[in-house]
């Protein structure tokens, strides 16, 4: 079993494929970083939920909920911050976004541990009344999402000095995008060296493969898994939050929407693998991206085409988890 | 001759004979008794929701297979007779020409889903079906040609279904007898026999085979019995069944869209119907129905009245605002999963009569 | 004759509705080597899961050390000294060899000595050291399994059939590995089919037989009963390939 590369090549092959497709150079440019801006927002939210699949075979359909939390928790904190926000200097506006993306990780963390013990926990190993009961999280929890902000949408600007692009000769870059690219990356970054270099990482990736020996080895991966569990709905909060700034409207909905696409996302990455959910991201968020432009018709279904061709390939997904 | 009626699935509880004789009779004669375009309109929709709410009970009920598509089959019985009707004309052979595709339709995608998918594990499986369903609410929307978009299509009925039909002239207990009416009876009769054939399935030697498969498929799969190919069938009777309601649907209100057929809410309200109903009974699909329409549309008055009181406290008042009636049945629909599972049926079959 | 550090009083076990052991009964005395035998569906697994706590008794009693370990959860069952090496082995394929070492040695950087007394008996886990350990064959697996159990020092090691398809060779570096552990102060519960394996290392033996003992006494004593053997354990056994 030599370290498969073949999915992580995907990534540039749809990139590269795209080019002549787009037409011109300067678009695929644009488009390329919008995609990988995309791909990696929806990497933060579905990392968490793939790793506590994959440790205690828990599948969150609640999973929007924080989501949806941590974009209106982040709102409510910028838009109470606006002068900073509206400032001409960027130090002001990361110190608006800042505690804002901060707020909405506590937050949806916090929900998180409520879910994990009160509708979780109960339905551990029933895998259809995990669905069903995590669903009903789903749906009072858009509804006191309603109840607390109310039920009208909330439109968020982006900070002024995150508004426009930078330009590169003819190419025009998206300054949020940069942010949500860079900040993607250190998730990304923060994860793998978390899981590869520490403990912690070291009993989550056995956890992963086979809880039972974990515990036979004298660990209770129970606390590990709240930990985990915690920490997903935290980075779904931090997704939340950011998603909200791309679309620049929140709604109660927002969570239902984009738990679809992380929801491709995982399937197609793997359910329980990080990396095939990382490589699964980027492929959503360029493909989405690239056929918005070639064929805009086929653009939504795109997602699910792409599923489909990847679950052709390998029922499993791209890194299907050695166990199970 | 009750028995062979309802496939000797007997209500088994006085409370749930009641309550289901309350329901089959209210309907019967609701337009006598409720007279008005609204309450004949909630009828009507009651009546539709109890078939796609049996045929949802069927898959998670009997078969145990979570599918977040069952709104999509909705939606192409509903189309299939909206395209036919607009296409082909307001004649009783366009009907027939619709129910025809979106039959076929229905129940080739539910038959390409369950050779796929039903081999996967439980939560995958959902996972596609959100998936696949809302792509195709997307799709829906996105072939204005065909399907006319966001705002769906417009279309007259046949004749026979329309107001200006006269049956019979005059009126009968001060209701005009119309095409209304004879549209209302359609619905009626039709909702009735669909809901006594799903009966009729799910107490033969098939429904069984369904069940064991539910409680323990890995002994079923050792006895002898191909999960796959009797889940399959499962998914295609149930995808048949809901476009048939979709159907009936299409041919009540003369306007379809995306937003009445293939919206996710309508996925929300059916779990919630056939749950806190009551799983794997099928009366519960029909209690559940019943309750739920009646709360869209009704619940919100009394929740009005509570929040009077209230109306200045922000939170609170904002807690019981008729708008959020679905929070509660949220939290209905929780507890039932936790602690009742069998729902109002079985709270009901449990209380012991005498 | 030794303590006993292990015993079973009445352990019943059900897996869903089929009732496994019917109220098994054994000691394992302190610092020897015990071989528990049967045939196959015996129920030996299920003893060894049992006590272990990944599989809930029903009834009876488990006392290790004189303390009743019957309902304690599974992770502080291992941190009482007790490891546990299954039949599947349950390597961590996508952890290194390394790594799963480390995983093993909870209380901190797996202890130079003991390492080099591993890389002495099992080789391979030192040129595989750095690779998946899903890389190994299946005889080194049954290695890095053992290597685990034994990385730091424990009262009690249950093992479960640690030759099963072995070749000869490396079943013979197991056979000098148990014999020098069980001469140290480790207590050993091991499994076996292969009743020629059983005999070169067992020194108490206890024969399982339809989720119940059905024999316990000296190896010594049951290696000269040859009637007894093959009541027990069934004709033809004996020598495994």
């Amino acid at each position: 079993m030599k370290r498969d590369w073949l999915p992580l090549l995907l990534v540039p092959v749809v990139a590269l494929v795209a080019l002549p497709l787009v037409g011109s150079a300067t678009s695929w440019v644009t488009l390329t970083v919008a995609g990988l801006a995309m791909g990696l927002m929806i990497f933060i939210m579905a990392s968490g939920l793939t790793l506590t699949f994959g440790l205690m075979d828990v599948l969150n359909f609640g999973h929007g909920a924080f989501i949806a939390v941590g974009a209106f928790v982040a709102a409510s904190v910028m838009l109470a911050l606006s002068p900073w926000m509206t400032a001409e200097s960027i130090w002001l506006n990361l110190a608006a976004v800042g505690p804002a993306v901060l707020a909405a990780m506590i937050v949806s963390g916090a929900l998180g541990l409520g879910f994990e013990r009160v509708i979780v926990r109960p339905v551990y190993g029933q895998h259809l009344r995990q669905i069903l009961v995590t669903t009903g999280g789903l749906i009072v929890a858009e509804q006191l999402l309603k109840v607390v902000w109310g039920p009208e949408q909330i439109t968020l600007s982006r900070p002024t000095e995150l508004r426009g692009a930078f330009l590169l000769g003819d190419v025009a870059i998206e300054k949020y995008r940069v942010l949500a690219v860079a900040v993607g990356l250190v998730v990304f970054a923060a994860m793998a060296i978390t899981l590869n270099r520490t403990r912690i990482g070291l009993l989550i990736r056995a956890g992963v493969e086979n809880g039972e020996m974990v515990e036979a080895l004298g660990y209770r991966i129970r606390r590990l898994f709240v930990g985990v569990f915690v920490a997903g709905s935290a980075l779904a909060g931090l997704g939340g939050a950011m998603w909200g700034l791309y679309q620049e409207t929140i709604t109660a909905a927002i969570g239902a929407q984009v738990a679809v696409l992380v929801f491709i996302v995982i399937i197609i990455g793997g359910l329980g693998s990080v990396g095939g959910c990382f490589i699964g991201a980027l492929l959503v968020g360029l493909s989405a991206n690239y056929i918005g432009f070639i064929a805009p018709k086929v653009a939504l279904g795109s997602n699910i085409l792409l599923m489909a061709l990847i679950l052709l390939w390998r029922p499993q997904g791209l890194y299907p988890v050695a166990n199970r | 001759m009750l028995r062979a009626l309802l496939s000797d699935d007997l209500p088994r509880s006085r409370w749930l004979t009641l309550a289901l004789l309350l329901v089959v009779i209210g309907l019967a004669v609701a337009p006598f008794a409720f007279p008005g375009a609204k309450s004949l309109n909630v009828a009507a929709k009651i009546c539709v929701f109890i078939v796609l709410a049996a045929s949802f009970d069927l898959l998670l009920g009997y078969t145990g297979i979570v599918s977040f598509a069952h709104t999509m089959f909705f939606g192409i019985g509903a189309y299939g007779v909206a395209i036919a009707l607009t296409r082909l004309g307001p004649h009783w052979s366009s009907v027939a020409a619709g129910v025809a595709a979106g039959l076929v339709v229905a129940v080739a995608l539910a038959a390409v889903i369950g050779l796929f998918s039903l081999r996967v594990r439980t939560i995958f499986f959902a996972m596609i079906t959100l998936a696949v369903a809302s792509a195709f609410a997307i799709l829906a929307s996105q072939l204005p040609e065909l399907t006319g978009g966001e705002d769906g299509l417009n279309y007259r009925l046949p004749a026979e279904l329309r107001a200006s039909f006269r049956l019979i002239d005059g009126t009968l207990f001060g209701v005009r007898v119309n095409g209304r009416l004879v549209d209302y009876y359609l619905v009626y009769f039709c909702a009735m026999l669909l809901v006594l054939a799903l009966l009729r399935v799910v107490n033969s030697p098939f429904g069984s085979v369904l069940m064991a498969i539910r409680e323990n498929p890995f002994r079923a799969e050792a006895i002898g019995y191909r999960t796959v190919v009797y889940r399959t069938i499962a998914s295609c009777l149930a995808a048949a069944v809901a476009a048939l309601a979709g159907a009936l649907l299409a041919l009540w209100s003369s306007q379809t869209n995306p937003d009445t057929t293939l919206s996710f809410d309508i996925m929300v309200d059916i779990l919630l119907m056939v749950v806190i109903g009551g799983m794997g009974t099928m009366y519960g699909a029909v209690l559940g129905a019943v309750l739920l329409v009646f709360a869209q549309n009704y619940l919100q008055d009394l929740l009005a009245v509570i929040n009077a009181p209230l109306a200045g406290i922000p939170l609170l008042g904002n807690l019981f605002h008729p708008d959020r009636w679905l929070l509660w049945l949220g939290v209905a629909f929780i507890l039932c999963v936790y602690f009742f599972p069998t729902g109002i049926v079985g709270s009901l079959r449990s209380r012991r009569t005498g | 004759m030794a303590d006993a550090l292990l015993s079973l009083r009445g352990v019943k076990t059900d897996i869903g509705r089929y009732h496994i052991l019917h109220g098994v009964e054994f000691d394992v005395p302190e610092d020897g080597l015990t071989m528990l035998l049967g045939r196959n569906g015996a129920g030996k697994t299920t003893t060894l899961r049992t006590i272990m706590g990944l599989w809930r008794a029903a009834a009876g009693e488990i006392r290790f050390d004189g303390r009743d370990i019957a309902r304690l959860p599974t992770p502080d069952i291992a941190r009482l000294g007790i490891a546990y090496v299954p039949e599947s082995m349950a390597i961590f394929a996508d952890l290194t060899v390394q790594e799963n070492l480390v995983l093993a040695a909870r209380s901190g950087p797996p202890d130079p000595q003991r390492l080099d007394w591993i890389f002495a008996r099992f080789e391979a886990l030192k040129r595989f050291w750095t690779l998946p350990a899903g890389n190994l064959s299946g005889g080194q697996k049954q290695m890095l399994a053992v290597a685990r159990a034994i990385i730091e020092p424990r009262r009690l090691l249950l093992i479960d059939e640690p030759t099963k398809g072995l070749a000869p060779a490396i079943i013979a570096n197991m056979i000098a590995a148990f014999r020098e552990l069980k001469d140290g102060a480790t207590t050993l519960l091991v499994v076996e089919q292969n009743f020629a394996f059983a005999r070169q290392l067992g020194d108490t033996v206890a024969v399982m037989d339809d989720g119940r003992i059905a024999h316990t006494g000296t190896m010594a004593s049951f290696a000269a009963d040859e009637a007894l053997q093959a009541h027990l354990l069934g004709l033809g056994m004996g020598e495994h390939q």
